[in-house]
Formats: structure tokens, C-alpha cells, sequence
């Protein structure tokens, strides 16, 4: 090995990153070469002063402890969610914005307006995606609609109907203030297996009772309907002929 | 919310590195109160990576964050430092010195031997740290420091020629010229 080699190779040798084969041709190289086995005890020599002098700084008292529990204080999934609900926002402007400019519209014809259809199923939407991210699914959370509808007096202005149908498989999970179409609304949220779906309801003074219309939103299914003159829209990723059901089920119950 | 059995495991595997984690942020920033702040800040960040963390060696997984994290700060409050000896790591460096009494002289100063550290660019510095006080491999460096393992070697090379120097340079006697 070369003076030249083993100045390279040097500091892999001082730091043990050498194979068997090189440390022992270093080594014979060192015994028969002062300068550069001079070179390594300079190395050697620093590396053992910097051992001795560089001081270890250890974490201030309490660091930890602080650590801990700001760890805990962190909502921890909750910036990706927050980030995540916000995309669906966006998602959802994106797309009210491109079927606006499409005119394509089939739930349009129930509306006066023939566009606060099509935003009002992307605010519905949006309010489904954020109630399962936000960990605010339910305000007061009761599978008794005793208790649900009775929670609702005082903070609308109306009386929202509160059915439950365990029966047929759809579970009251509880229900929550919510905010569509410019106004506060009753949000009721039922569960199937794995599924929410979120009921919204308010008023709806100069509408004639309606069929249920579909639509999807970002793999959302949407159901809307007019009864009693009150709106409702059903949100949820069940399936589409279960989610009907459910319509079926509220829309001849109340 | 953020699993409490995640959290828990979370902790076990990166709690018993904030010694290391400290340290690094320490001597990266040169001060107590941003290395305390930029060590919570990656501890969050390690939180939300963590689910990415594929187990084995967790300091180094977490020193990475750290490193990121100071360096993000250095860009905004030491660029200067950042931008000093980047384009030196093509040439290959001897250990070799003019004045090895000097170099011994000083190398017996404990402040001395400090300051040459602190004096080194946050490359070098980060590299010195990681070898000589955590005894990483150059593998593990090189994970640390997103850069090949032949160029952990050459800033090693680097560092250490430069911390001779520096040493070379210190009046033992008395302040620094």
C-alpha cells in the first residue's frame, strides 16, 4: 500500500469502516512508515481531545417533561386533517365552479336558482368530509332520539323531525348544529355498519314536497328531497341503493 | 386525535434519544433557547412522520428530523455560515500539519478544542458530532446527512484537517490572535 492509499483511506481506518484486509495491510503500512504512521497518532491525538474537551450538552431540566406533554396537547392528526378538509374545500369550489360553467345540472330544476342546487350539494359534502375529519361529529352524541330532538330547541328555529330505524339497520348516532345555505341547520347523523351519513335539515317555506334526486360529490353519494316544507339532504359513502333506502325510510316516516 | 398507543409507542422509540437529539440542535444553532425549541419543533414533526418510520434505529431516523429542522433554521439566521465551505467538498484533503506542537499545545485546552469546533461550517460541524460524540458509522452518517458515504468520508477528512488547523492557529497562552 502506497503513502499515498493510506492517507486516503486513514480516517476510514481511525474510525473502523476499514475491512479485515485493508486494517492489516494499514497496520504493516504504519510499521514501516513513520511519517504517516506519525499522521495517524496526530489523528489519534485529536480525535482523543476531542473526546475529552467537547462538551455533551444534555436537555434543559424539564424538557422532557415539557415535550411530553405538548406531545399530548397536540391534536397530532389533526394538522394533516386540517389540511386534508381544506382540500376538500378547494375540491369541492374546484368542482361547483367547473359544473357551473358546464350548466349540467340534474337536481337543478327543484331550485329557483338554478345553481344553489349544485353549491348546495358541495356545501353538503363539505360539511360531511369535515364532520368525520374535525373529531366533531356530533355535538350531543345519543342514539335517543328523545334526546336528540329536545337538544336541537333554543339553538334553531325550527323543530327538526328525529327518527331512528335500528330495524332497518340505520342507527341514530347523535346530532349536531351545522351551516348550509346561509343558515343554521340541523345536522343528524346516523350510522350503518362502518358508514355515517349526515342528515341535514332545515326550512324550506315555498317548496312543494319532491322525489329524491341523486347526485355524487367526490364519491360521496347525495340525496335531496322536499317534504313538509322542510329540505333534506343525506350525505354519506354508503352504497347508493342502501343510502336510498335510508331517504325512503325518513322521507315516509316524517 | 392522535392514537394514545401510537403516542406511546412514539415515545418509547424516540424519548431515549433527546440526549442526542439536544445535542445536535445544540451545537448546530450555538444557543440553549433555539436548540430547545427546534428540538420540540422536530419532535412534532417526528410525531406526524412517524407512522413512515419503518422501525430499527430510531436515532438516526430522528437525528434526520432534527438535522432538517436546524437547517431549515440556519438557512433563515445563519446562511452565511451555510453558504462558506459547500464547494469544498470535491477536493480531497491530507491530515497533514506545519505545527504539530502547536496543534498539541492547544489540543490539551478544552476551550480551545471548542471553539475550533464552533468555528467549523455546520457541515463539518455536524459531521464531527455525529462520529465523535454519537460514534455513528459512516452509513448511518450518511443517512443523517443525505449525502454518499464516500462524502461522509471526505468532510470527515475535511473537518478534522480543518479542526488541526484551526488548533495550529490558537494562541494557547494566552486570547486568540
Amino acid at each position: 500500500m502506497s503513502c499515498r492509499e493510506v492517507r486516503e483511506l486513514i480516517h476510514g481506518y481511525a474510525d473502523g469502516e476499514l475491512d479485515l484486509v485493508r486494517n492489516l495491510e494499514m497496520e504493516r503500512h504504519f510499521r514501516e512508515c513513520a511519517a504517516c504512521a506519525s499522521d495517524y497518532e496526530r489523528l489519534r491525538g485529536l480525535r482523543a481531545a476531542m473526546s475529552g474537551s467537547l462538551p455533551y450538552y444534555q436537555p434543559p431540566a424539564g424538557l422532557e417533561r415539557r415535550l411530553h406533554a405538548r406531545l399530548r396537547a397536540e391534536p397530532g392528526t389533526e394538522p394533516r386533517v386540517r389540511e386534508f378538509a381544506m382540500r376538500w374545500q378547494w375540491a369541492a369550489i374546484a368542482a361547483a365552479l367547473v359544473l357551473t360553467a358546464a350548466g349540467v345540472w340534474r337536481v337543478a330544476r327543484m331550485s329557483s336558482r338554478p345553481d344553489s342546487a349544485e353549491i348546495l350539494a358541495n356545501e353538503a359534502v363539505s360539511s360531511h368530509v369535515r364532520s368525520l375529519m374535525a373529531a366533531h361529529l356530533t355535538d350531543v352524541a345519543s342514539s335517543d332520539r328523545h334526546t336528540v330532538k329536545p337538544w336541537f330547541n333554543g339553538k334553531l328555529d325550527f323543530s327538526p323531525a328525529v327518527g331512528d330505524f335500528p330495524s332497518q339497520g340505520f342507527t341514530l348516532a347523535g346530532g349536531r348544529l351545522d351551516y348550509l345555505d346561509g343558515r343554521p341547520v340541523a345536522a343528524l347523523v346516523y350510522q350503518r355498519r362502518q358508514h355515517i351519513i349526515n342528515l341535514f335539515v332545515w326550512p324550506a317555506p315555498d317548496h312543494p314536497d319532491s322525489e329524491i334526486l341523486a347526485t355524487d360529490r367526490q364519491g360521496y353519494h347525495v340525496l335531496h328531497w322536499t317534504k313538509v316544507h322542510m329540505n333534506y339532504w343525506a350525505v354519506s359513502d354508503l352504497n347508493a341503493r342502501e343510502l336510498r333506502e335510508f331517504a325512503e325510510l325518513v322521507r315516509k316516516t316524517v | 386525535m392522535a392514537e394514545k398507543a401510537e403516542l406511546v409507542e412514539f415515545e418509547q422509540a424516540v424519548l431515549p434519544h433527546l440526549g442526542a437529539a439536544y445535542n445536535l440542535a445544540r451545537w448546530l444553532t450555538g444557543n440553549d433557547h433555539d436548540a430547545e425549541d427546534l428540538v420540540q419543533e422536530s419532535y412534532l414533526r417526528a410525531l406526524k412522520f412517524f407512522s413512515g418510520f419503518r422501525g430499527g434505529n430510531s436515532r438516526p431516523w430522528l437525528l434526520t428530523i432534527v438535522r432538517n429542522t436546524c437547517y431549515t433554521w440556519l438557512r433563515r439566521n445563519r446562511m452565511e455560515d451555510l453558504t462558506a465551505e459547500l464547494d469544498e467538498d470535491m477536493h480531497a484533503v491530507d491530515f497533514a500539519t506545519s505545527n504539530p506542537e502547536a496543534v498539541l499545545l492547544a489540543a490539551a485546552r478544552r476551550d480551545l478544542v471548542q471553539r475550533a469546533l464552533e468555528d467549523l461550517s455546520p457541515v463539518l460541524r455536524e459531521i464531527v458530532i455525529l462520529r465523535e460524540m454519537e460514534g455513528m458509522s459512516y452509513k448511518e452518517i450518511a443517512e443523517v446527512t443525505a449525502v454518499p458515504i464516500g462524502t461522509v468520508m471526505s468532510r470527515l477528512a475535511r473537518a478534522r484537517a480543518r479542526l488541526e488547523e484551526l488548533l495550529a492557529d490558537a494562541n494557547p497562552t494566552g486570547a486568540r490572535a
